[in-house]
């Protein structure tokens, strides 16, 4: 569990996170969404009681980050955003290492445990530094597991992941999240959509917006969005659909494929195919297009910039 | 308290795959051996009969000196080896209070410097049973290693304190370094000119107390004075690091 009220951090004249107020339940995969500079490794930083914040109170897993750090680093699980690792030590030795700096009772079997559930079961006796860049992500993932932590905070954890590590990570993460508490930072927008149950978009340390994926979506799209795709080029196909009525916004993605968008409620699709039919083109495909977070993720920053002007 | 011990093996550990570490010991070992070596030589066989009893005291009088090169060197890179890798992070995420992290690097330092001491036993224990009958004075060399221990015991605090105010690790080893030369040489310097307080000024100096030690003589203020000055150099890189996360 994590509640935020009026988090802040001041760094000399920068202020990183301005007056941040969020909550995150037991159970949940809370994302953080952000572009570079938004100050997601700032909250994570404060949260991990790596330093204190400037204003503000957090409250981790039932205990306040600043007078009750020691009992908040007991119970969470970090993945900072630079892996750290020491490289001079095999993967079983360092996290080993980790699992004695916390006391872990039977340390050798967790880490063969933790080593197993990030893949990495027939590497644990190579060193450290002759890992590849995606194992030794994972290798900072098993040490955040390494205590079955109450809040598990990953700080751009699927940097360096290839596609298949990629699917177990958020498998491995939709998992614990069904109990635990996990809070993790993305730019992949479309990650967050598959992995979170809520998002969170921050923007020059300001929270912009909040909601499930889902919601978020439907907030922002103003209508419903729909591909049209013909066989061979398709010379006039734009103003052929622009000519239906209720159509807005048509643009060709490439020589074959158009996109128009239309007012939730009144559906012109089949109007559209009849149209495109009759004007003689071979209809192959026409599909709805959700706004994609990418797009949201877009419009919203862009609109925080356009205010300030 | 157990967090301390599992920092310091790691620490202790990490010297025995350390190139500098390596050269230290060797250093220590063959430098110590030759005015060991020297030093029964020219007890034993001076020509002109001086009768005098082969001691160890130049070679822990050499051990202070070559410790005043030796600790920053192996202090330097405790804490800005953890900052370059980026793995400070992890240790202040990682349930330990920042003193634990401190006393354990210092303790990790101390037990390689108190094996190099277990090698050095080896010249009592040649003089005693083999060259001076009927042994050597049991006093004077427990006293001596006791001074030598807690020299290095207060080398390696203050090392491991500027060390924790220093990102990059030439200049936490120099500025050890002038501090051990200064405090050595020249803190007693002002006694000379200043009579008021010469005393005091003798008193910070560090080659005093030491000598006095390995001298035989065990008072009191000469041990509290080694006492003092490690608990400080403890303090100063545990307040150091509480500095760093208020950055
Ligand atoms: N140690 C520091 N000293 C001074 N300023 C800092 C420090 N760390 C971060 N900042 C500033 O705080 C702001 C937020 O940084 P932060 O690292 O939290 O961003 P982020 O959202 O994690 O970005 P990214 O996506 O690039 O990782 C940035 O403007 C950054 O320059
Ligand atoms: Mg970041």
């Amino acid at each position: 569990m994590i509640r935020v009220s009026g988090l802040t951090k001041q760094y000399g004249a920068r202020r990183a996170i301005d007056n941040l107020t969020f909550e995150a339940e037991q159970g949940e995969v809370l994302g953080f969404l952000g572009p570079n500079g938004a100050g997601k490794t700032t909250t994570m930083r404060i949260l991990t009681g790596y330093m204190p914040p400037t204003d503000g109170e957090a409250i981790v897993a039932g205990f306040d980050v600043v007078s009750e750090s020691l009992e908040v680093r007991r119970r969470v699980g970090y993945l900072p955003e630079t892996v750290p690792l020491y490289t001079d030590m095999t993967a079983f030795d360092y996290l080993k290492y980790m699992a004695d700096l916390r006391n872990l009772p039977t340390a050798e079997n967790r880490v063969d445990e933790v080593l197993e559930m990030v893949g990495l079961s027939d590497r644990g006796s190579g060193y450290i530094g002759n890992l590849s860049r995606g194992m030794r992500q994972r290798v900072g993932l098993a040490q955040a597991l390494l205590h079955k932590p109450e809040v598990l905070i990953l700080d751009e954890p699927t940097v360096g992941l290839d596609p298949n590590q990629v699917v177990d990570f958020r498998k491995l993460v939709r998992d614990i999240g069904k109990e635990r508490t996990v809070l993790l930072s993305t730019h992949i927008l479309s990650e967050a959509q598959h992995i979170c149950d809520r998002v969170l978009i921050i923007n020059k340390g300001k929270i912009i917006a909040e909601d499930t994926p889902e919601n978020l979506q439907a907030r922002l799209v103003g209508g419903e969005k729909v591909s049209l795709r013909v066989r061979g080029d398709a010379d006039g196909l734009e103003k052929v659909i622009s000519k239906v009525k209720g159509t807005k916004e048509v643009t060709m993605k490439d020589s074959n494929t158009a996109e128009f968008e239309f007012a939730p409620g009144n559906d012109i699709r089949p109007e559209v195919a009849k149209t495109i039919i009759k004007e003689g083109y071979d209809l192959l495909e026409m599909r709805a297009v959700g706004m994609s977070l990418e797009e949201i993720f877009l419009e919203l920053t862009n609109t925080e910039v356009k205010k300030k002007k | 308290m157990k967090n301390i011990w599992t920092i310091a093996k790691r620490e202790y550990d990490l010297y025995f795959i350390s190139p500098v570490a390596y050269v230290i010991a060797f250093v220590m070992l063959f430098f110590l051996g030759i005015v060991f070596i020297f030093g029964v030589l020219s007890a034993t066989q001076n020509p002109y009969g001086g009768g005098q009893t082969p001691d160890l005291r130049m070679v822990n009088v050499w051990f202070g000196y070559l410790l005043i090169f030796g600790a920053p060197a192996l202090t330097m890179r405790l804490i800005s080896d953890e900052i370059r890798m980026g793995t400070m992070e992890l240790l202040l995420t990682a349930p330990i209070r920042d003193s634990e992290l401190i006393i354990g690097k210092w303790l990790g330092a101390l037990f390689f410097i108190l094996s190099i001491l277990a090698l050095l036993l080896i010249y009592p224990i040649i003089l005693n049973f083999f060259i001076v009958d009927p042994g050597i004075d049991q006093m004077l060399m427990l006293s001596s290693f006791l001074g030598m221990i807690l020299l290095a015991s207060t080398f390696l605090a203050l090392g491991i304190g500027i060390s924790a105010m220093f990102s990059n690790q030439i200049a936490a080893f120099f500025v050890t370094l002038f501090l051990f030369l200064g405090l050595w040489f020249l803190a007693g310097v002002p006694a000379f000119f200043i009579t008021s307080g010469a005393d005091f000024f003798r008193f910070l100096q560090f080659g005093t107390h030491y000598e006095t030690i390995i001298g035989g003589t065990l008072n009191v203020s000469d041990v509290l004075y080694f006492v003092t000055l490690t608990v400080l150099g403890l303090f100063v890189g545990t307040t150091a690091v509480e500095m760093r996360r208020w950055n």
